[in-house]
């Protein structure tokens, strides 16, 4: 039987102000352990403030096979883009 | 916060590698903005049309297998490197000669184990699992880079090693970074970026060592005159006799030749080795102005692959070490699972 500890997705926030962001995985038997091993991993010189484990199993991800079906119905709504609309000359502020 | 009771050397084209590690960074973020034009096409075609626009390719995307098994063959052949470096180091780490010393050897033999859980983690995105790449490892499988086959001898070794190994290293890795698997690419922009301290600091080694006495000066010449030729065999056979190479250059995988550079790295050292004021042991050595490069002595291919089987002088030992330590941290690796399965229980 496979002993393997379960995959941690892990997530740094760099600086206070920057969203937490996706750097690697790990395993570990539990989410105190994977907090650590991330710090000790992905940490080393000092590359964040903050650290987010999530089980990798957790995560529902979108099929790649189905990204065109998927993301579509955007592709047709350029009016939802400041851009679409005309606007006189001479209006400010707008 | 050790104090630096030296000025840094200045080394030669140092800087030069790790620009290029921030361009390919730059590069991945600026072809991901690019649209690939694939429209209705097969998976194949898009595959294709992915690498050739020099985007990545990712880890739930559609591949060919032949991609998929080879990558997991470099990755996982590459995190093996990593960890069985750790051996020849870890040797001195008792025996540096001052705490400086000692806390930067400790930090780099700690970089090359996340170095080798980097790679994994990436390998682990094709599909294999952990288990099976430990297993790989320990059963002789897979191999790992022939150079960490070598012994280290003296204190000056953990400078040739950093100098060379590491530099060696480095060229091979730096056009990694523009790998066309996502995962890989990622994992090599962050290691090159620490491996540049990993080589400085052998080249500082060094530079100490030749500048005192004339027994430390004689050391450091001993050690690069036996590291020199098994850092050129690092590169791998000639081209010639090379056999994954032209796939992986179509695939984008690869992005230079063994030969080509082997040839930059000499080109890289020649330089680095007259400011450190020690002799490359090549008499054959000399620059070339017809080729714009220096000419130099090939290594002993036949010794490589003697090396590659397992008739180096330290392969057994490596091996047995590895089982061992893998054989001793089974209980707590089994402790910790159990401690997981308690507290959820509970």
């Amino acid at each position: 039987m496979s002993n393997e500890w379960p995959l941690w997705e892990v997530f740094i926030r760099a600086r206070r102000g920057l969203s937490h962001t996706h750097v690697g995985s790990l395993h570990a038997p539990d989410a105190t352990v994977a907090l650590h091993h991330a710090r000790d991993v992905y940490t080393r010189r000092q590359e964040g403030v903050s650290i987010w484990v999530v089980p990798a199993a957790a995560i529902t991800a979108s099929s790649p096979d189905e990204k065109d079906a998927f993301f579509d119905p955007a592709a047709d709504k350029v009016y939802r883009h400041p851009t679409f609309y005309a606007v006189p000359e001479g209006v400010a502020h707008l | 916060m050790y104090g630096n009771d030296f000025e840094t050397p200045d080394q030669p084209g140092a800087s030069a590698l790790l620009d290029e590690v921030e361009s390919a960074e730059r590069d991945l973020h600026e072809a991901a903005g690019r649209t690939v034009a694939a429209g209705e096409a097969a998976q194949q075609d898009y595959f294709d049309a992915v690498i050739a626009a020099d985007q990545k390719i990712e880890p739930r995307d559609w591949m060919p297998d032949a991609y998929r098994t080879g990558l997991v063959r470099q990755i996982a052949q590459h995190a093996h490197s990593e960890i069985i470096g750790m051996q020849p180091e870890g040797n001195w780490i008792t025996r540096a000669p001052s705490l400086k010393r000692k806390a930067i050897l400790l930090a780099k033999v700690q970089d090359e184990a996340g170095h080798g859980l980097y790679l994994y983690a990436a390998a682990e995105t094709l599909g294999v699992t952990r288990d099976e790449l430990v297993e790989m490892l320990i059963t002789g499988r897979q191999k790992y880079s022939s150079i960490f086959n070598y012994p280290t001898l003296t204190w000056a070794d953990m400078g040739a090693i950093g100098w060379l190994v590491d530099g060696a290293a480095i060229v091979n890795q730096v056009p990694l970074c523009r790998c066309s698997y996502g995962p890989y690419a990622r994992a090599m922009i962050r290691i090159c970026k620490e491996e540049s301290f990993h080589q400085r600091q052998g080249f500082e080694i060094l530079y100490t060592l030749a500048r005192g006495t004339d027994g430390q000066r004689r050391m450091a010449q001993d050690a690069v005159n036996r590291w020199w030729y098994p850092s050129l065999a690092m590169f791998g056979p000639p081209d010639a006799d090379s056999t994954h190479s032209e796939q992986s250059m179509a695939w984008k995988i690869k992005r230079f030749s063994n030969d080509d550079l082997r040839q930059r790295f000499v080109d890289m050292c020649v330089p680095q080795a007259q400011a450190l004021d020690l002799d490359i042991p090549d008499p054959e050595l000399r620059w070339n102005a017809d080729r714009g490069a220096h000419d130099y002595t090939q290594p002993d291919y036949a010794e490589l692959f003697a090396v590659i089987k397992g008739n180096g002088p330290c392969n057994r030992q490596r091996m047995s070490h590895r089982r061992r330590a893998h054989e001793d941290g089974a209980w707590v690796r089994e402790a910790a699972a159990a401690y997981a399965a308690k507290r959820a229980a509970a």
